[in-house]
């Protein structure tokens, strides 16, 4: 049976990569591996996982060097020559092993002011909202994020900018924008506007190219962009 | 505050931008189209000097690169050099001006 | 997060930009030397006739036709609606600076 070699990451932000080696199987995710890694080989091993079909975004990781949700990342399409190298997530602190924080990637998304808020009560008639209308599309383009952060480790300015909001909670942000039932618009393009939010983006693009997911983050933040401009010459930033 | 101080500059900056797009087009045509059989102040001189066409297109495109470069140049300051806070600020409006200057300057010597 | 089509497109961007920005000073004063008489502006022409110069010059406009291209790039991203062409404008932002400063190469030699 061919042998699949893995260099995982031990240890906080100073561990180290320790090698091991795991049975090659047919359609074998690279999930897979970590979990024969974990189950059979050393049970200290931690890692984050919890569905195992691309829906709860706990199981992303540096795989070669690329963020990905290991999950639904066959070790056919990713490893090279037999190898695989698994890290944590960039940009995010280490807890130990493959485990990062996430506390920071979802305190952005409340930043963002990424919580709906609407004006009606239950009393209330439902609302309407035409399902082709342009707000409605671009909700439609934007809401699939499973919040696995793969875009945000995927992101330059997240690397280097601390402060900077980052792709998926400025995408949150820009559905809500298009959300014609919240009533808390004013704020939310406030919070997003300025060199923390969508102002700090240079299109780089590196997270509509690995956003498992298929979203274009990139677009989301233009589009933040455009209403804050809006707001601005409206008098209303 | 850094909400509409950074939307400004964004809408600044691509408002020049457009507008560059433009200059910039007819700049590189018109250059390509001068530079053939090489160049003399006389020739060139003769060409604009008194053109008030030109004199105002030129003087907008100084305008836009005014506003254009300092702005481009922020946040490679704050990226690349960590330079940030009001002595960029107060840099980068000197800038704008040193290049408001020169360029009007430049201007006038080939237009006026 | 490197080596995919918009990190290149920004990389070049913005050392376009900023060699533009060192360059710009020089350019406005040797045209600015124009206010000083033919002379002076035809000293500054033969000084461009050197082949050293006429390289950069070239460089110059290949920077400007790569940033104007990059800038529309950018543009269209932000303004136009958003579909899943944005490597090909990346190609194509690269096509038309190569085009434009080809054709300055050679009105240059001409």
């Amino acid at each position: 049976m061919t042998k699949l070699q893995v260099r995982v990451w031990r240890g906080g932000a100073d561990g180290s990569f320790q090698p091991f080696e795991v049975p090659r199987q047919a359609s074998q995710s690279v999930l897979d591996a970590v979990t024969y890694i974990q189950r059979v080989l050393d049970p200290t091993l931690a890692y984050r996982f919890a569905c195992r079909v691309g829906m709860c975004g706990s199981c992303a990781m540096t795989v070669n060097g690329v963020a990905r949700w290991t999950c639904r990342t066959h070790v056919d399409k990713v490893a090279r020559d037999g190898r695989l190298e698994i890290a944590p997530l960039r940009s995010l602190p280490v807890v130990r092993d493959l485990v990062t924080d996430m506390r920071e990637f979802f305190d952005k998304w409340s930043r963002a002011k990424g919580v709906f808020r609407g004006a009606r009560s239950r009393r209330d008639a439902f609302a309407r909202v035409a399902p082709r209308s342009a707000q409605r599309l671009s909700v439609e383009a934007g809401i699939e994020c499973i919040g696995c952060a793969v875009c945000y480790a995927s992101c330059d300015v997240v690397a280097q900018n601390p402060a900077y909001l980052g792709p998926a909670a400025l995408n949150r942000a820009w559905t809500l924008l298009n959300d014609v039932r919240d009533v808390t618009q004013a704020e939310r393009l406030r919070a997003v506007a300025g060199d923390a939010g969508c102002h700090a983006c240079h299109s780089q693009m590196g997270c509509t190219e690995r956003c498992p997911k298929g979203i274009a983050p990139t677009a989301s933040i233009a589009g933040l962009k455009r209403a804050a401009a809006k707001a601005l010459l409206a008098g209303a930033l | 505050m850094s909400a509409r101080h950074e939307t400004l500059l964004w809408v600044a900056q691509r408002a020049s931008a457009a507008l560059l797009a433009l200059c910039v087009v007819v700049h590189l045509a018109t250059m390509i189209y001068a530079i053939q059989g090489g160049l003399t102040a006389a020739e060139i001189l003769g060409r604009t000097r008194g053109n008030p066409g030109w004199l105002a297109f030129y003087s907008l495109f100084v305008a836009a690169i005014a506003v254009h470069a300092p702005i481009g140049l922020r946040p490679v300051l704050g990226e690349w050099l960590r330079w940030r806070g009001m002595s960029r600020e107060v840099f980068l409006v000197a800038l704008a001006l040193a290049l408001a200057v020169l360029g009007m300057r430049a201007v006038l010597g080939m237009f006026g | 997060m490197r080596g995919h089509a918009g990190y290149w497109a920004f990389l070049v961007h913005r050392i376009s930009g900023v060699l533009l920005v060192l360059f710009l000073p020089g350019h406005f004063a040797a045209l600015g030397s124009a206010l000083e008489g033919e002379a002076a502006f035809d000293s500054f022409l033969a000084w461009t006739e050197r082949p050293l110069v006429k390289l950069a010059e070239w460089g110059i406009v290949l920077l400007l036709s790569a940033h104007l291209a990059g800038g529309l790039r950018v543009l269209a991203l932000e303004f136009l609606p958003w579909r899943d062409w944005q490597k090909t404008l990346a190609a194509l932002a690269a096509g038309v600076s190569l085009a434009v400063s080809l054709a300055f190469a050679l009105a240059l030699t001409r």
